[in-house]
């Protein structure tokens, strides 16, 4: 059986970075733009552990810190989330072009 | 004897952990009032400042993770002696507040991130210490919880840094890939100019510079720092940014040193921007926090410059540029949070005829300013002034001089509130207020810094002769 190559893995990670960015400059839901943030997060993952697996298989970096990424992500997204809610007390929506009380 | 290490090596991250947890235990036990728990909270952060001075160490420890030199010892004070001030400087808001143990349980954790930030040998350490240092600063800027400017304030703020985290960590992922390690030392063997390195290099760079808030990135700055409340936006525009300023210069001069031809384009670049954009928009604020949010915009501009000068002056001028910023900063920040908590306006049109009321403020108001705009008496020349020459070593006097120029018009536009101070008339200026103790040291200091730095200049032999060449 062949193994898939370590191009087509770093496509995907890449189209999904870039996809993660198109839904944070495109979206206007915050929670949606949490999620952009998420798939951006785990496109570093897949790279981490794709170089980490077919060119440096001798050390476990790569592996190491796509761990910590998870975690991490799982604390800002806690706090985001909070944010988001102390807002919806206010606002009654997670619409952020309602988030205009500050401007140039 | 890795445990005598760790605690000699470690001493100010364990100092401040232990702080951390005796304010758990408060928090958890009986209830103590606002003002007690303020006095002895001030009293453990002195303590912190003063231990951060004995028993210098040097040395690495967990591999190469954490490493510790009498330069990174250094920074870590600057930022305890600014982290002291804001929090002097915050009692009156602080005293009426209801989470008063949550704030300095969040403040003091982004302080020890920074510090695991300032000392990382590793890529791993660098970016848990720039997380710990950034999520809580998103709780913090909250911290007016019924006020809806903070809490838009803060979600402009965790969005912009985890977006800015995001591309940060796609740069190092792609480092990674092409050097196969994550420590410093070895990562910098490795580099070979390949695009995949520049691009990745580029990806860092945009990371740092969302956090330092140079110019394509700076959008989320003047929102946050006005939404936030006065102590947060103090501790943002002085602290953090410190201490990412810290990173990213050892950061460029040692790890990113093969590519010092790609980088010096690149901030030379970014620092034009970042100083005539922060200063045209400086010119038209009417908010005083969003004044001197665009102002610190600006002010990292220059920072920029000297960075591109790369040598050991470049190193040291920024960092006592850093020293002096904290002192003139806070400076301003203190008179604008004692106006703010006590007669609730923050408009410079309220400030006319200030004077006639607060001469004390006043004066230190006008100091500070004076300092940030870069006269000469005071620090802020001397720190701009070696910026500069830090800059030149280069050989492109392009970049100079449009340094030079940008600081007369910066001149305008602090004058024009030292102006409104002391000769426009208003029939309603602010009440004459009555400044606490706490508060009063902290303007002390604040005043003391910015004269002394100016006037003893083995401060900057010093730190000239800690930091280390190119």
């Amino acid at each position: 059986m062949n193994e898939i190559p370590l191009t087509h893995i770093l496509f995907v990670s890449t189209a999904l970075f870039f996809i993660g960015m198109y839904g944070f400059f495109t979206r206007r839901n915050m929670i949606t733009i949490l999620m952009s943030i998420e798939l951006i997060l785990n496109s570093v993952n897949i790279n981490f552990v794709a170089f980490n697996k077919y060119l440096f298989p001798q050390n476990l970096d790569g592996i190491f810190f796509t761990i910590f990424i998870i975690s991490i992500a799982a604390a800002e997204a806690a706090v985001a989330i909070a944010i988001i809610i102390n807002m919806y007390r206010s606002l009654h929506s997670v619409d952020v072009n309602e988030t205009s009380e500050l401007k140039f | 004897m890795i445990l005598n290490d760790i605690f000699i090596l470690m001493k100010q991250e364990l100092m401040l952990l232990g702080i951390i947890m005796i304010l758990l235990i408060i928090k958890v036990g009986k209830d103590w009032s606002n003002e007690s728990l303020l006095n002895l909270i001030n009293a453990l952060l002195l303590i912190n400042v003063m231990s951060g001075f004995m028993m210098p160490a040097e040395g690495f420890l967990f591999g190469d993770m954490f490493k510790t030199n009498s330069l990174i010892t250094l920074e870590k004070n600057i930022l305890n002696i600014g982290t002291l001030i804001i929090s002097l400087q915050s009692y009156s808001w602080l005293k009426n507040h209801k989470h008063l143990i949550e704030f300095y349980i969040l403040m003091l954790s982004t302080l020890l991130g920074m510090f695991y930030m300032v000392s990382s040998g590793n890529l791993l350490m660098f970016y848990l210490g720039l997380e710990l240092s950034t999520i809580p600063l998103a709780a913090m800027a909250n911290f007016d919880l019924e006020k809806r400017k903070s809490s838009e304030a803060a979600l402009k703020f965790i969005i912009s840094s985890a977006f800015s985290s995001g591309l940060l960590l796609f740069g190092i992922s792609l480092l990674y890939g092409t050097a196969g390690t994550l420590s410093f030392t070895e990562i910098t063997s490795h580099l070979t100019n390949t695009p995949l390195q520049i691009f990745s290099f580029v990806l860092i760079l945009a990371g740092f510079s969302f956090k330092i808030s140079v110019v394509p990135f700076h959008f989320w700055t003047a929102d946050v720092y006005e939404g936030s409340p006065v102590a947060v936006t103090s501790y943002l525009s002085v602290i953090s940014k410190g201490a990412v300023l810290f990173v990213f210069v050892s950061v460029l001069y040692t790890v990113f040193k093969p590519l010092a031809e790609v980088w010096y384009n690149m901030l030379f670049l970014l620092s034009v921007l970042t100083i005539v954009i922060g200063n045209l928009f400086a010119l038209r604020q009417d908010n005083i926090k969003r004044f001197l949010a665009f102002s610190s915009i600006a002010q990292v501009g220059f920072i920029l410059v000297g960075i591109s000068g790369s040598s050991q002056m470049g190193t040291a001028s920024v960092i006592y540029f850093v020293l002096i910023y904290i002192f003139s900063n806070l400076g301003a920040f203190g008179v604008v949070s004692l106006v703010s908590a006590i007669a609730g306006k923050e408009n410079i049109s309220d400030y006319r005829a200030f004077y006639k009321t607060n001469p004390f403020l006043s004066w230190v108001l006008t100091i500070a300013l004076f300092s940030l705009a870069g006269v000469p008496p005071t620090a802020g020349f001397f720190g701009k002034f070696f910026l500069l020459i830090a800059g030149a070593e280069q050989g492109n006097y392009i970049l100079i001089a449009i340094a030079a120029l940008n600081m007369v018009i910066s001149f305008y536009y602090y004058l024009r509130i030292v102006k409104s101070i002391f000769m426009d008339p208003n029939e309603h200026p602010i009440e004459k207020l009555t400044i606490p103790m706490m508060p009063k040291i902290a303007l002390f200091i604040c005043l003391a810094g910015i004269v002394v730095i100016g006037l003893w200049s083995s401060i900057y032999e010093y730190i000239y002769s800690l930091s280390t060449g190119f």
